[in-house]
């Protein structure tokens, strides 16, 4: 059987010897960048010592797993997470849905490109000036804050309190990646079927029923296929924007299992094996949730991922 | 055919809207622009919008420019932007070229494994301790280049694109004698430029704006790159470090036009390049998102 196989792959080499040449870096890449820190991840079930290295730490078993369930802040990290989650969910993800809708519909070409290069911008803009801006505008005398007291609000430094993080966080959300990601629709737009609209308008449907009647329907596979995506990150959050705008002041609301992973995995405490078991528990999550809203999704709109 | 007036007014509503979008998206732009050449005493009792400079002065760009950290952090930021992206490309046409071939019965597992990557991870920790305590990469510029070497986001729509030259083209070649690496770049690459144009915008914006990795892994100034030195000033708050020839009293002040200059230098790069590269990047999005 060996022998089989062997042969079978020297036959195979000889035939494609360039194509293997050309794969081993980006073989040795993802061995190395991604399956390495898979298998290292065991330090979650061990005492991680640097000085003792990856094999002769102490193992601990599920001890890192059991501290953080008990620990207070399971519950408050899990909330924050599925929080911010769920209001992207609501408020992020159909914004651009609903703008590549009426992008479309607009009748001038120029006006329409000159709206997609504007919308697309902030995509581009560094997250580090993005919350620059933010920190700015929503300060005690930023401009956000003096629209809102112009309409009443008491005068106070926004990002101070934790209330205000998620609203601060999912609208800054939206108008960073509303022109961005409707590219996507927009190119599922374009796929529709021109003779289903003149159907419609047969029918005697307006302009906003043939909006929703038929290139509504038109993109929901990829609609389903982005939801489906977006559910299976549903413990994954920009923790890179939550780090460079939370303070200890905003934790209650603003702390999410991504930035925790990394106070206590990177900075002062060094906990190495604890904050591996925080980060394996919220990837395992993530995996199992996306599994099974692509298993949903094949049982009910046979639009899937695999 | 004629308009009907329904139709009439919810194209007027919806110009409207694209108007207030467009208007929304693009002020806080002006608004830092303003402020960054406005005088900062002014600035700071100003409140509320800001549609032309308070007493224009290009004062706190000559602070900017004055400060030796901004300048080596551009240097470095060049560098990696350059040698990164370099990389970033090499690697992923490699990929890209190989896993688009047919006929070939290894692929589908070896694509299988990179897209598992996409969905499962071993973590931030894991992928520290290797780069730092295993690989020895700490405080290089190395880290930040190597570690992200293949986005498989791109990985994906480069083979896409790949995959979409037609194969006579590809055996025609192999006929003459070309053997996969000429074939590669000589044919598929070049027939593939504004899927690879979109690549470079990808990539070289990546690391225009990175931060993360560069925060955690380099402990000298020296190799900071200038999106570590703008968290200095616009998160962390130091600018007096910027404004120490000012007078004490007006340090305060200083440093808030300081800060808006500062997102305006870090910014203008890519708003230089940005119109030029735009005509290419919604073509290569769809060609990864409708087939992808």
């Amino acid at each position: 059987m060996m022998k089989v196989w062997s042969s079978a792959i020297r036959k195979d080499f000889r035939l494609h010897k360039y194509l293997y040449i050309m794969i081993f870096p980006v073989a040795l890449h993802y061995l190395l960048f991604q399956y390495v820190p898979m298998y290292g991840a065991i330090i979650a079930f061990k005492d991680y010592q640097v000085a003792k290295g990856l094999f002769d730490s102490p193992w601990v078993g599920w001890k890192h797993f059991v501290d953080f369930f008990d620990s207070y802040y399971f519950w408050r990290l899990l909330t924050n997470t599925f929080m911010l989650n769920l209001y992207q969910l609501l408020f992020v993800f159909p914004a651009p849905i609903l703008f590549a809708l009426l992008l479309n519909e607009l009748v001038g070409k120029r006006f329409k490109r000159v709206v997609q290069t504007v919308t697309y911008l902030p995509h581009f803009i560094s997250l580090i000036v993005i919350c620059g801006m933010i920190t700015q505008f929503v300060s005690r005398d930023g401009v956000v804050t003096d629209l809102l007291v112009w309409l009443g609000m008491e005068r106070t430094a926004l990002l101070g309190h934790p209330e205000n993080f998620r609203t601060i966080y999912i609208v800054s959300d939206i108008w960073q990646t509303i022109g961005w990601s409707s590219i996507i629709y927009l190119a599922a737009i374009s796929g529709v079927n021109p003779e289903l609209y003149e159907a419609a308008r047969m029918d005697g449907a307006g302009r906003a029923k043939q909006m929703f009647h038929v290139t509504l329907p038109g993109i929901a596979p990829i609609i389903v296929i982005l939801l489906i995506l977006k559910i299976g990150s549903m413990l994954d959050i920009g923790f890179e924007k939550i780090i460079l705008l939370y303070n200890p002041n905003t934790y209650a609301t603003a702390d999410v299992i991504n930035t925790f992973v990394y106070r206590r995995g990177l900075t002062s405490t060094l906990e190495f094996s604890y904050a591996t078991a925080v980060g394996l528990f919220q990837a395992t999550v993530n995996f199992l949730m996306l599994v099974f809203a692509n298993w949903f999704s094949r049982k009910v709109s046979e639009t899937s991922l695999w | 055919m004629r308009k009907s007036a329904a139709s009439l007014a919810f194209d007027t509503l919806n110009v409207v809207l694209m108007l207030v979008m467009v208007v929304v998206t693009l002020y806080p732009f002006v608004y830092v622009l303003m402020s960054s050449l406005s005088n900062s005493m002014l600035l700071l009792s100003h409140t509320g919008l800001l549609l032309k400079p308070l007493e224009f002065t290009t004062e706190a760009y000559a602070l900017v420019f004055r400060n030796p950290n901004i300048a080596t952090g551009f240097r470095n930021t060049l560098f990696l932007t350059t040698v990164g992206t370099i990389v970033n490309l090499t690697l992923t046409s490699l990929g890209a070229y190989v896993l688009s071939r047919r006929g070939v019965p290894w692929t589908r597992p070896v694509m299988l494994m990179i897209v598992f990557t996409m969905f499962f991870s071993g973590g931030l920790i894991p992928s520290y301790l290797l780069v730092y305590n295993w690989l020895h990469l700490g405080n290089t510029l190395a880290a930040l280049i190597i570690p992200g070497a293949i986005s498989t986001w791109n990985l994906i729509i480069l083979r896409t694109s790949f995959a979409s030259i037609p194969d006579s083209l590809i055996e025609s070649a192999r006929i003459d004698g070309a053997q996969d690496f000429t074939i590669l770049f000589r044919i598929v690459i070049p027939l593939s430029m504004p899927v690879i144009a979109v690549m470079i915008l990808f990539y070289s914006v990546g690391h225009w704006n990175a931060w993360f990795q560069a925060m955690i892994y380099l402990r000298d100034r020296e190799l900071f790159p200038v999106q570590l030195i703008l968290r200095e000033i616009l998160i962390q708050n130091s600018t007096q470090f910027m404004s120490s020839d000012a007078a004490a009293g007006d340090a305060q002040a200083v440093g808030e036009s300081i800060k808006y200059a500062t997102i305006v230098v870090a910014t203008l790069p890519i708003l230089v390049v940005y119109p030029f590269l735009q005509k290419y990047f919604v073509k290569g999005v769809m060609i990864g998102s409708i087939k992808g």
